[in-house]
C-alpha cells in the first residue's frame, strides 16, 4: 500500500475529500462575510445566527408548512435574507458613519438575542433535518464511501460562490456596487441610489449565510448554537483570505478545510485550533492577508 | 474514625428530634426557612438533560412535600452556572454566605461540580450532585458534605463495556473528548474492556467541542475495530453519532457504543441514527407503572419526557426534605446522615443507599435504543435489557480512595 507520511494514500485522500467539503462551508461563510465587509465595512458578528436562522427555518418550514429541501434552499435565503435588510435599514444604518466597533456591536448583540430566544422555545439538544431522498446512500469513490449528500454541498457551494464571485467582479450591477462603496456622492449624482444598493448587498450577504445553513441542516443536528462554534472560525478564515477580498475568501476556505482534515489525521487534539496558527502566521507576515490589497 | 462520630451524632439528633415535641424541632431549623439553591447549565450544551426542567422536577418534589418541612417553608433560588467552575462557585459562595441557603442541587458538568462541593465544604454546607458523570466526584474529590446521586461515569463503564465484549464487541477503537472527563471515562472503559479479553486498537483524541466528526469516522471505519466507543458527552456524541450514520458505519459491520447517552440525545438523534446503541442508564420513564405515573405528571409541566437526571432531582429533593422532616433540623451533618440512614426506594431509586464516601448506589439499567419499526411514540425509545445490582453496579468501596472510607 503506498503510504503518505505514514498514513495510507486511500486515508490521506479520503481526509483531503472531506477537507474540500468543510472547506466548502467555510467559503460560503467566509465570503458572505468578505461581501458584507468589502462592500459595507460592517463586520457582521450576527453572521453564525443568521446560518442557523437558514437552517431552523429550513426546519420549521418542513415540519409546519410542509416545504421540501429544493423550496427551502430557494425561500429560505430570501426570507432570511429580507430579515437581514429589515436589520441594514432599521438599525445598522443609523450607525454606518460611526466607528466600525458599533457595528461589530450591534451584530454581536442581535446574534445573542436571536440564539437566546430560540434556545429558550426549542432548547439545545437540536433536532434532525432529514437528508433529502434523492442523496440517500453514498458513491464508492475507491478510497472511500462519500455520502452523496456531501458531494452535492461540494457542487452547491462551489457553484454559489462562483456565481457570487461573477456577479459582484464581472456585472454591472457588481460594477455599481463597488464604486458605490468607494464613493457614495458620485454615484448618487449619476443618479444610482446607494443606500439601496448597500440594503440589498446585505441581505445578499445574509442570504448566503441561510443558504450554507440550509446546506447544513441535513449534515449537523439543527440547534441554536450552532452557528456560534463556527463564526469565529470562518472570521479566521477571512482574515487569512484579506478582509473583503472575495476570491480569497473561497481560495482561503477551502484549503482551511484542506488543512484542518490532514491535521485530523496526524494530530487531531491540534484540530480545531490549527487554522488559528495559519491566521498568526499570515498576521506576521503578510498583515493584510494573503489575498489583501495594500492599502 | 469520621464515620463512627457521624453515625453518633445522628443517633443523638435522631434521638433527640423523636423525643422533643415539633416545637422544639422547629427551633432547630436554621432562621425558620429551607432554602434550597437550584445550579445548572440553563443555557448551554448541557442544558436539556437538567436545566430548566431539573428546576421544575425540584420544585414538583417541594409541592409534593407540602411546601413546608417542620413548619417552614422552602424557598428555591436558581442560577445558570454557564458550565464554568469559577462562576458556580461564586454563586453558591453568595448563596451561603448572604442567602444562608441549607442545600445546592442540581450541578451538571463535572468541573462545576467539583469547584462548588469544595465550597460547600469550606462553609459547611450540604450539596447533592445529579448531574455530573465523574466517578471522582465521590473518589479523590469526596466531601462529607455532598452526595452524589443519579449515575457516574464507573457504571456507565461497566455497563454498557463489559455488555458489548460479552456480546462479542472485543475489538475497540476509541473517540475520546479531549479533556479531563473523557480520558476518566476512557480509562475506565479500557479497563473493563481488557478485563474481559477485548482489546484496544486505536484511539483518538479530538476537541471539545467537535462540529464535524467525519473525518475520525473515516478513521474509525478504516480500523477495522468491531466497536467504535464514544467516550464524549452532549453535542459530541450527537455529531459522532449523526456522521457515523451518515457514512454507514453500522451498516458496513461496526458497531458503536454510546458510553454517555441521554434520552434527550437520543429523541434529538431520531431513531434512524440511533437503532440498537446499547447505553447504561440510572432510569427510564417507562420503565415501570412508577416511573410511568411520576413522567406522566412531569410531562404536562414540562412539555417533554424527563431525563434520569431530571428524575433523580426529584427523588434527591424529595428524600432531602423527607430527612430534614427526620431530623428536625436542617443541620447538613445531621441531615447527610439521617439521609444515608434511610435506604431509597421510590419511582425513581430501587435499592438506593448512600454510602460514606457519599455515592448514592442504586440498581442501574443496561437499555438498548428501539428500532424505528419497535417505537410506538416520539418517546418510546429504550428497551431495558438487563438490570445491574446497586452493589455490581458501582466503585465497590473496597477500591474507594476517598478519606471518608477506611481501607
Amino acid at each position: 500500500m503506498t503510504m503518505i507520511f505514514g498514513v495510507p494514500l486511500a486515508v490521506f485522500m479520503g481526509q483531503i475529500t472531506l477537507g474540500l467539503v468543510n472547506g466548502a462551508f467555510y467559503a460560503l461563510l467566509s465570503l458572505g462575510l468578505a461581501v458584507i465587509f468589502g462592500l459595507l465595512k460592517i463586520i457582521n458578528f450576527a453572521h453564525g445566527a443568521q446560518y442557523m436562522l437558514g437552517a431552523f427555518a429550513a426546519l420549521l418550514g418542513l415540519e409546519y408548512l410542509g416545504i421540501n429541501y429544493w423550496l427551502a434552499l430557494l425561500l429560505v435565503p430570501l426570507v432570511v435574507g429580507a430579515f437581514g435588510m429589515v436589520l441594514e435599514r432599521y438599525l445598522l444604518r443609523r450607525i454606518a458613519h460611526l466607528d466600525h466597533l458599533y457595528g461589530l456591536l450591534l451584530t454581536f448583540g442581535l446574534a445573542l438575542i436571536l440564539e437566546g430566544t430560540l434556545v429558550n422555545f426549542f432548547g439545545v439538544s437540536g433536532a434532525r433535518y432529514p437528508t433529502p431522498e434523492v442523496f440517500q446512500g453514498g458513491l464508492n469513490l475507491g478510497f472511500m464511501f462519500l455520502p452523496t449528500y456531501r458531494a452535492w454541498v461540494l457542487v452547491a457551494a462551489l457553484a454559489m460562490c462562483l456565481f457570487t464571485w461573477f456577479m459582484i467582479e464581472r456585472t454591472r450591477l457588481g460594477a455599481y456596487l463597488r464604486a458605490g462603496t468607494e464613493n457614495s456622492q458620485l454615484m448618487q449624482a449619476f443618479g444610482v441610489n446607494v443606500p439601496l444598493l448597500i440594503t440589498l448587498t446585505y441581505g445578499f450577504g445574509v442570504a448566503l449565510a441561510a443558504f450554507a445553513g440550509v446546506l447544513a441542516a441535513p449534515l449537523y443536528p439543527v440547534s441554536p448554537t450552532m452557528g456560534s462554534s463556527l463564526l469565529i472560525v470562518v472570521f479566521a478564515v477571512v482574515v487569512i483570505g484579506g478582509m473583503g477580498s472575495i476570491l480569497g475568501a473561497i481560495i482561503t476556505g477551502l484549503s482551511m478545510g484542506i488543512i484542518e482534515g490532514l491535521t485530523k489525521v496526524y494530530y487531531p487534539e491540534a484540530s480545531n485550533t490549527v487554522i488559528f496558527l495559519v491566521m498568526i502566521l499570515v498576521l506576521l507576515l503578510r498583515p493584510v492577508g494573503l489575498f489583501g490589497k495594500e492599502a | 474514625m469520621t464515620f463512627i462520630k457521624k453515625t453518633l451524632t445522628t443517633s443523638i439528633a435522631l434521638a433527640a428530634a423523636s423525643t422533643f415535641a415539633v416545637s422544639a424541632a422547629q427551633a432547630q431549623m436554621s432562621d425558620d426557612e429551607v432554602r434550597i439553591g437550584y445550579l445548572a447549565d440553563m443555557s448551554g450544551t448541557y442544558r436539556d438533560l437538567a436545566g430548566p426542567g431539573g428546576l421544575e422536577a425540584m420544585q414538583m418534589a417541594i409541592e409534593d412535600f407540602g411546601g413546608s418541612v417542620n413548619g417552614a417553608p422552602i424557598e428555591v433560588l436558581s442560577a445558570d452556572d454557564r458550565n464554568s467552575a469559577d462562576v458556580g462557585a461564586n454563586t453558591v459562595r453568595a448563596w451561603i454566605d448572604r442567602d444562608n441557603v441549607d442545600m445546592i442541587g442540581g450541578l451538571v458538568a463535572s468541573s462545576v461540580s467539583i469547584a462548588v462541593t469544595k465550597v460547600v465544604e469550606e462553609n459547611d454546607g450540604l450539596a447533592i450532585v445529579s448531574g455530573s458523570a465523574a466517578s471522582s466526584i465521590t473518589n479523590e474529590h469526596c466531601t462529607p458534605n455532598h452526595i452524589h446521586y443519579v449515575y457516574d461515569t464507573y457504571p456507565l463503564a461497566n455497563g454498557t463495556a463489559k455488555a458489548v465484549v460479552e456480546q462479542g464487541g472485543d475489538t475497540w477503537f476509541m473517540l475520546t473528548a479531549d479533556y479531563a472527563f473523557g480520558h476518566a471515562l476512557e480509562g475506565d472503559v479500557t479497563k473493563v474492556v481488557e478485563e474481559n479479553g477485548g482489546e484496544i486498537v486505536g484511539t483518538i483524541r479530538h476537541p471539545f467541542p467537535t462540529n464535524d466528526f467525519s473525518s475520525y469516522i473515516l478513521q474509525a471505519q478504516g480500523s477495522g475495530a468491531k466497536i467504535v466507543g464514544l467516550a464524549n458527552a452532549g453535542s459530541d456524541t450527537v455529531n459522532a453519532i449523526t456522521t457515523a450514520s451518515q457514512f454507514g458505519l453500522t451498516q458496513s459491520g461496526q458497531q458503536l457504543a454510546g458510553l454517555l447517552i441521554f434520552l434527550n440525545d437520543v429523541h434529538a438523534l431520531g431513531l434512524q441514527a440511533t437503532q440498537n446503541l446499547l447505553l447504561t442508564t440510572g432510569w427510564y420513564w417507562d420503565m415501570d407503572d412508577q416511573a410511568r405515573e411520576w413522567s406522566d405528571r412531569y410531562f404536562d409541566r414540562v412539555g417533554a419526557r424527563p431525563t434520569m437526571v431530571q428524575a433523580g432531582i426529584y427523588s434527591s429533593t424529595m428524600h432531602y426534605l423527607k430527612a430534614v422532616d427526620a431530623a428536625g433540623t436542617d443541620d447538613p451533618e445531621v441531615v447527610r446522615a439521617q439521609m444515608a440512614e434511610e435506604p431509597i426506594n421510590d419511582f425513581f431509586a430501587r435499592n438506593g443507599q448512600i454510602r460514606e464516601d457519599g455515592r448514592m448506589i442504586h440498581d442501574m439499567y443496561l437499555a438498548q435504543v428501539k428500532t424505528p419499526e419497535e417505537s410506538t411514540g416520539e418517546w418510546d425509545l429504550y428497551e431495558i435489557l438487563s438490570t445491574i445490582p446497586a452493589e455490581e453496579a458501582y466503585r465497590p468501596l473496597s477500591e474507594s480512595q476517598c478519606d471518608l472510607v477506611q481501607n
